[in-house]
């Protein structure tokens, strides 16, 4: 970690900009780079024309520790380098990417990336103009800091409190996954960006058994935090006994109905909704292809007054939250549904260029070997007024569903589908047995419609998402009260 | 730009016998380097302009040590002597956290090899990938997208065509003399029309085709047709009621649901029993016209390779011979936890343990044609997509959102959308009434067109 400006140096900054000289000089002392080399790579990169270049150097440090039949099996550390250079040329992107960062490596894929473009040599503005960030997450102090074996004795606790929990509960898997990326970000319109952000997740699988039946479990959560983040209500022992619990549940779980129904989902999580019926269908990119079922709705109702989305990347500690965006941009919240009414799209810079949008700071990477695009950050319903016990009383008969897999949605016609893995039946009002895994089915730009009732809970989930689009993989998070959809299709297998 | 390897073989197996023999002099007992290098190119053309030119050449390195019983990983893209310096002591401290484990360790002397491709050529690498001028390249996709788009009026927009071309060598090499040096080419064309319907809505689909070598690549007309062919058959999808029903799956939709089969029989699952098919081995768990194999062995097939993770032969293995559960796909470690001998199936990202992998892993075909199996459902759903992540492999539960077409009297009829199917995965092979003769290796599973009785639909 690099803290070698000292505060006093900079007699008028703000902590925070003191924080970004921090970031910068990782790149300048440990890579050798210098605002010089940036120009002349930008200059390069413009050689053939074309609009905006910008210039994205990542250096990412990543552990990982796994826990399993209680020995520490694997550990593993990786570093990974690199930069990527775009072009944009009107609605075309040039780029290439390089993990050697010698003078003559950059210019050769700034050449690349610029064959994008066939003009005469246009010119980056002279100077960079450094983004004003928050901080957000820790900088000095995050987990990839800490010594390992504080880290090893996180995930043995884990092992401990599941087995402990009941004596079903036969395996036990627990990890932690912790990674500190620097990001230093320079474009030929005078962008100049950096952070370092931490990252770290732990996670919990367990399996229970009894004589009949077996059943598995999961838990887990995180953030860009600290170490002391996994102690408290989201210690190991929490995350250890939440797996477990479900997963003895589900020893005796009968099987999800199949057909349209009420339901109720549970805080938290299962704002996983949100981000597959609503999210992906409100980037700026699909809806200037017009290739999303949402393209053409904004202004209009797209869900019930009672619902409000927004996409926030400025909370603190949240596993989506970022102080710049792989852009330099910074971030911010976007209402996207104001009561019910369609507002805004998230957007990066290419999709703000092109179609006059604003750019809400919404361009995200996997990595440097990866193109920016629109990404969610922390998507989440705002809370209602309803009482989560009143909503769930006004069912007569349907599904309560507390914590889900993953998800997906087919953009163009709006379709999206998620799964729920800890289910309830609701039976006259009450919550009655636990039933299986079943995917739920709805169509976008109608399934929040269907909102009738919304609880005045909010929950942001643990911080366990991860958000795939092209093949990109970047961290997310999602939230919800406690909501009640009129109708919704349940697939399970029962009745 | 990086059509030749950026290391030159020599300097690759210098570098990794020095690494190995760094992390023997700093104490590991045993170690193990991969090192991977490759390169990309890929265009995207959108509406009949190029959208994204990507092209790049990327290296790094992964290190496994073991000292004793005890062993760590480490990766990475910094190949400066520094860099090697971090890889090979992180490596060796990280291992002195990790707990004994008496399963752990390289494959036992005398096990490695790799087939000889002077005997057994696989045909895995055609530079031919590359042969193509970039603007030849940018034609390819434009080609493939217009195609689609000119087929029907209705097709008035799209996600794009892209061709995209790779080339990759991997080396493994470990302190018991195992070298093997594997390189692989892969190019692709892809396109997405969307249609559009008289009410606004709109219909996505796509089709593709992959090979090892340019000249095995459909043509771009032909991609492109049946993408359009596809995309318009979605066109007026409506949902039907909820009901047991006879499901066709479609080759595409089939080879995940033999995904599924894969994932529930890779050892690491089996010794933790969190699979269904633990502890059947020997039993009849489908009926008997089912014949599921895994072969590395295959010619110019996208699973084939020389040898596997681990330095082992890959070889053929008969997964589910004739509804009777052979084998499982193991590695080394779950090998040993089973008391049985690994399967050659050990895959080896860069950082961490080796996983489990399949190769070519299949279903064989049967003798009906798909239509044959579509006219004697008489009324049913055939599924040509189903969406999200709904399979428990401890229970084999499975509830996905499906897409295709409804079936009555025989006959293909109208589209069907926004509904689910489920079943469990014990009953769907025991319930597999057909097994269509259009068994195509078009990537590294494969299946053929299957029909299976009795599964849920969650509809209207």
């Amino acid at each position: 970690m690099s803290s070698s400006a000292s505060p006093t140096s900079q007699p008028n900054s703000s902590p925070h900009i003191q924080s970004l000289h921090d970031h910068k000089n990782f790149f300048w002392d440990k890579l050798h780079l210098s605002e010089r080399i940036l120009e002349q790579v930008l200059s390069q990169a413009l050689s053939a024309g074309g609009e905006y270049a910008d210039l994205y150097f990542e250096y990412v440090s990543s552990t990982s520790l796994m826990l399993d039949e209680s020995l520490v099996k694997s550990a593993s550390q990786g570093i990974s380098v690199g930069c990527g250079v775009r072009v944009l040329s009107g609605e075309r992107t040039g780029f290439a990417y390089t993990d050697d960062l010698s003078l003559d490596k950059l210019i050769r894929a700034a050449r690349t990336a610029a064959l994008i473009a066939s003009g005469p040599a246009t010119h980056p503005v002279a100077g960079f103009n450094e983004t004003k960030a928050p901080s957000l997450y820790p900088i000095a102090g995050a987990t990839a800091d800490a010594d390992i074996s504080a880290k090893l004795a996180l995930i043995v606790r884990a092992d401990v409190a599941a087995r402990a929990f009941d004596p079903r509960i036969v395996q036990v898997r627990a990890s932690f996954n912790d990674e500190l990326r620097r990001i230093l970000i320079a474009g030929s319109d005078g962008t100049f960006a950096s952070d370092t952000q931490p990252l770290a997740r732990m996670s919990v699988f367990v399996l229970a058994k009894d004589e009949h039946n077996t059943a598995r479990g999961t838990s887990g959560g995180g953030g860009r935090v600290e170490l002391s983040f996994f102690e408290g209500d989201k210690s190991p022992e929490h995350h250890a006994r939440e797996a477990a619990r479900q997963a003895i549940l589900q020893l005796n779980a009968v099987p999800a109905p199949a057909g349209d129904m009420e339901v109720v989902l549970g805080p938290g999580w299962p704002g996983v909704l949100l981000h597959e019926a609503v999210g992906h269908g409100l980037e700026a990119d699909f809806n200037r292809k017009k290739t999303s079922a949402f393209s053409g709705l904004m202004g209009q109702l797209v869900a019930s007054p009672k619902v409000t989305v927004v996409d926030n990347g400025t909370i603190k500690n949240r596993r989506g939250s970022l102080n710049v965006d792989d852009e330099g941009s910074p971030t911010q919240e976007t209402v996207l549904i104001e009561n019910g009414i369609l507002r805004n799209f998230m957007s990066d810079k290419l999709s703000a260029r092109l179609t006059g949008c604003k750019d809400t700071g919404n361009g995200r990477r996997e990595s440097y070997a990866h193109i920016p695009m629109p990404r969610m950050t922390n998507t989440y319903m705002l809370a209602g007024e309803d009482e989560p016990a009143d909503i769930i009383r006004s069912v007569k008969r349907g599904l309560y569903a507390v914590n889900f897999g993953g998800g997906q949605v087919d953009i163009t016609n709006g379709k999206f589908v998620f799964s729920a893995s800890e289910a309830y039946l609701i039976e006259d009002g009450k919550i009655t047995r636990p039933v299986k895994d079943a995917t739920l089915i709805g169509n976008g730009p109608e399934a929040l419609k269907y909102v009738s009732m919304v609880g005045h809970d909010l929950k942001l989930d643990e911080g366990i998402g991860t958000c795939g689009k092209d093949g990109q993989s970047v961290p997310v998070g999602v939230g919800m009260p406690t909501i009640k959809l009129d109708r919704m299709t349940v697939g399970g297998t029962g009745h | 730009m990086a059509t030749q390897a950026l290391t030159s073989p020599a300097d690759i197996t210098t570098l990794t016998t020095d690494v190995i023999a760094r992390a023997m002099r700093a104490g590991a007992t045993d170690a193990e380097a991969v090192y991977r290098e490759g390169d990309e190119f890929s265009v995207s053309v959108r509406m009949g302009e190029v959208e994204q030119l990507t092209e790049a050449g990327s290296r790094a390195l992964g290190l496994r040590v073991f000292v004793g019983n005890r062993t760590a990983s480490t990766s990475t893209s910094d190949l400066s002597p520094e860099g090697i310096d971090h890889l090979v002591h992180g490596a060796i401290a990280l291992a002195k956290v990790t707990s004994e484990d008496p399963f752990a360790g390289l494959p036992d002397y005398g096990t490695f090899g790799q087939l000889d491709p002077k005997q057994h050529d696989l045909g895995l690498f055609y530079d031919d990938v590359y042969s193509l001028p970039p603007a030849d390249r940018i034609e390819f996709a434009r080609r493939t997208e217009a195609a689609a788009l000119a087929a029907d009026t209705r097709l008035v927009n799209s996600d794009g065509g892209s061709f995209n071309a790779s080339t990759g060598v991997r080396v493994l090499a470990n302190s018991r003399g195992f070298t093997g040096t594997s390189r692989r080419s892969y190019c692709g064309i892809s396109v997405a029309p969307i249609a559009t319907e008289p009410d606004g809505q709109m219909q996505r689909d796509y089709w593709y085709s992959s090979a090892l070598s340019l000249k095995n690549l459909d043509t771009p007309e032909s991609v492109g047709a049946e993408a359009a062919r596809r995309t318009l058959r979605r066109l007026g999808a409506r949902r039907v009621p909820t009901q047991k029903a006879t499901v066709v799956f479609s080759p595409e939709v089939a080879r995940s649901l033999l995904g599924d089969i894969m994932s529930a029989v890779n050892g690491d699952s089996i010794y933790r029993g969190a699979s269904f098919l633990t502890g059947k081995l020997g039993e009849q768990i489908a009926g008997e016209n089912i014949t599921v194999i895994d072969d590395g062995t295959l010619p110019g097939r996208f699973g084939s390779g020389y040898f596997d993770g681990e330095g082992l032969p890959t070889r053929r293995t008969v997964v589910i011979e004739r509804g009777v559960l052979k084998n499982y796909l193991l590695n080394t470690y779950t090998a040993r936890k089973l008391n049985m001998h690994s399967t050659g199936n050990a895959s080896r990202g860069l950082a961490g343990a080796p996983g489990i992998g399949s190769h070519n892993f299949f279903l064989e075909a049967g003798e009906a044609s798909p239509q044959q199996l579509i006219a004697d459902a008489k009324t049913g759903l055939y599924v040509t997509s189903i969406m999200g992540f709904g399979v428990n492999l401890v229970t084999g539960d499975i509830s996905h959102g499906a897409a295709g077409l409804w079936i009555e009297n025989g006959e293909l009829t109208y589209p069907v959308e926004e509904i689910t199917i489920a079943g469990n995965l014990k009953d769907m092979l025991r319930n597999i009434s057909g097994i269509a003769n259009d068994l195509l290796f078009r990537s590294s599973t494969s299946a053929p067109t299957l029909r299976i009785e009795g599964m849920t639909i969650a509809g209207a």
